[in-house]
């Protein structure tokens, strides 16, 4: 009997402010628009942040108003925007799905290590320390922070290589790595087929020669071999014009350090083939 | 004066100014550093902490005198404040969604947030164990959560000048911000020898 007094007095006591709060909710109730609400039933509910808005009800609540694009919310992918757009009206002709994807080939023994690492097994906290096991000072320091913010669990450090490995299956181009990567070696990339230099490095010929395997030694090869121009040096970094861009593969297979790679075979750009959507091949870093 | 008065004034001053619950207690420390940004903030902070601190520590008192105690159920005092709380917030965010849509906006994620302030708790429970009547406990937590948007409001004045000021490297964001609090606590002893 020692238990039932008070599971009786909690009882009541929590029925009575329930009513209470319930009481004053109905007499108090703020009208919402509709059409948010509805909106707000079609958004993932992930209420991740990646669009911009604190949660996914303020998100719905500005689609609704028309103050953000039917595809303001990178998690919810072509399918979502879709349905949205149905809802409100507008036209989804400029939606292009993001994926990240690692721009960084410098795994273990690839790229040199100069140093071994005890700490804190986090890429912030070894980048905060401004010195890196990593002898190259653009490249990916693998200690999977991208790995931990991944709300949807699309990010697998490789063991062997110490790089992430991103499955484009579950990657919905949130953009939390992104933001989180204290070495900018994870970028978003539209998910249709393209060609993507994998080095961030600024540093000259000699000084990547040194470091990394594959990493851009600058040496301009594809800019010479791009047959209709789509490939510039600007600012000591390989720049790609992807609406120039053919496909050709020449420069893929002229770069002498192979850092400049084809993304993916996926199928999932055009809109009017929705089904499609969701089986992009898996990308490996 | 009049003793129950006199008491009541020695009551709300020490609740005020002696035993500042943030300076001198050391208690709700989160909302103090969180909502001190700015001035405005730190009014509205103030100003929905002071109406759930009055309310639960009446609706707790009430409880905890004609319910709680006659039962033997002290032990139960955690959950059921807790309780109190978190209804009291709720209340206050349906009331200001509906009346002060944009205070509403403004307080933002702090106020669901009001629910785990310590401090709210921790007047609750010295409510009680001092043994107070309803007008004292009343008058007691109106003189807390009086202290409290002091306390807020110095720092948030203080923290508002440092954006202009020149702070050594390391102690930039919160490390300065705490010594400021520190150096405010050790104002604040200064009150200690008002009340006899």
């Amino acid at each position: 009997m020692g238990i039932a007094l008070p599971g009786i007095v909690v009882g009541v006591l929590g029925l009575l402010f329930g009513l209470m709060l319930g009481w004053f909710a109905k007499k108090f109730a703020v009208e919402v628009n509709p059409l948010a609400q509805r909106i707000e039933e079609i958004l993932p509910g992930a209420n991740c942040g990646a669009c911009g808005y604190p949660g996914c009800s303020g998100l719905a609540k500005a689609i609704a108003l028309g103050n953000a694009p039917v595809n303001a919310c990178p998690v919810g992918g072509a399918r979502v925007w879709l349905e949205i757009s149905k809802l409100v009206g507008a036209s989804v002709s400029e939606i292009k799905p993001q994926r990240a994807l690692l721009l960084c080939q410098g795994g273990r023994g690839t790229a040199q290590e100069f140093a071994e690492y005890h700490g804190i097994e986090d890429c912030r906290a070894v980048a905060v320390l401004g010195l890196s096991p990593k002898a190259c000072p653009f490249g990916c320091l693998g200690y999977g922070t991208c790995e931990r913010v991944c709300p949807f669990g699309a990010i697998v450090i490789d063991k062997e290589e110490k790089l992430p490995v991103i499955d484009w299956q579950k990657c919905t181009g949130c953009g939390k790595c992104v933001r989180e990567c204290p070495r900018n070696v994870l970028g978003l990339v539209s998910q249709e087929d393209q060609v993507v230099v994998a080095c961030t490095s600024l540093q000259g010929a000699k000084e990547v020669r040194a470091v990394c395997k594959k990493g851009c030694i600058k040496c301009q090869l594809c800019v010479r071999t791009c047959p209709v121009g789509a490939i510039s040096f600007k600012e000591g970094r390989i720049v790609i014009d992807h609406e120039k861009c053919t496909l050709c593969g020449a420069c893929v297979e002229k770069c002498p350090t192979k850092c400049i790679v084809f993304v993916s075979r996926s199928k999932c750009v055009a809109f009017s083939d929705l089904k499609s959507i969701g089986e992009p091949t898996g990308v490996k870093g | 004066m009049d003793a129950g008065l006199l008491t009541l004034l020695k009551i709300f001053l020490s609740a005020a100014f002696v035993d500042n619950i943030i300076l001198a207690r050391y208690i709700g420390l989160c909302p103090y550093i969180g909502m001190s940004s700015s001035v405005a903030n730190s009014l509205g902070m103030g100003m929905a902490v002071t109406f759930v601190m009055v309310l639960a520590s009446l609706v707790t008192w009430v409880l905890w005198n004609f319910i709680l105690v006659p039962l033997h159920l002290e032990y139960l005092r955690i959950m059921v404040f807790i309780l109190v709380i978190a209804t009291l917030v709720q209340l206050v965010e349906i009331i200001l969604k509906k009346n002060l849509p944009n205070l509403y906006r403004a307080m933002g994620i702090y106020l669901p947030l009001i629910t785990t302030n310590c401090a709210i708790l921790a007047v609750t429970f010295f409510g009680v164990d001092y043994g107070y009547g309803p007008l004292q406990v009343a008058i007691y937590s109106i003189g807390v959560a009086l202290g409290f948007t002091v306390a807020l409001l110095l720092l948030a004045g203080i923290r508002e000048k440092l954006q202009f000021s020149k702070v050594p490297g390391f102690w930039k964001g919160y490390p300065i911000v705490f010594i400021s609090t520190c150096l405010l606590a050790l104002v604040f002893v200064g009150f200690k020898g008002l009340i006899k």
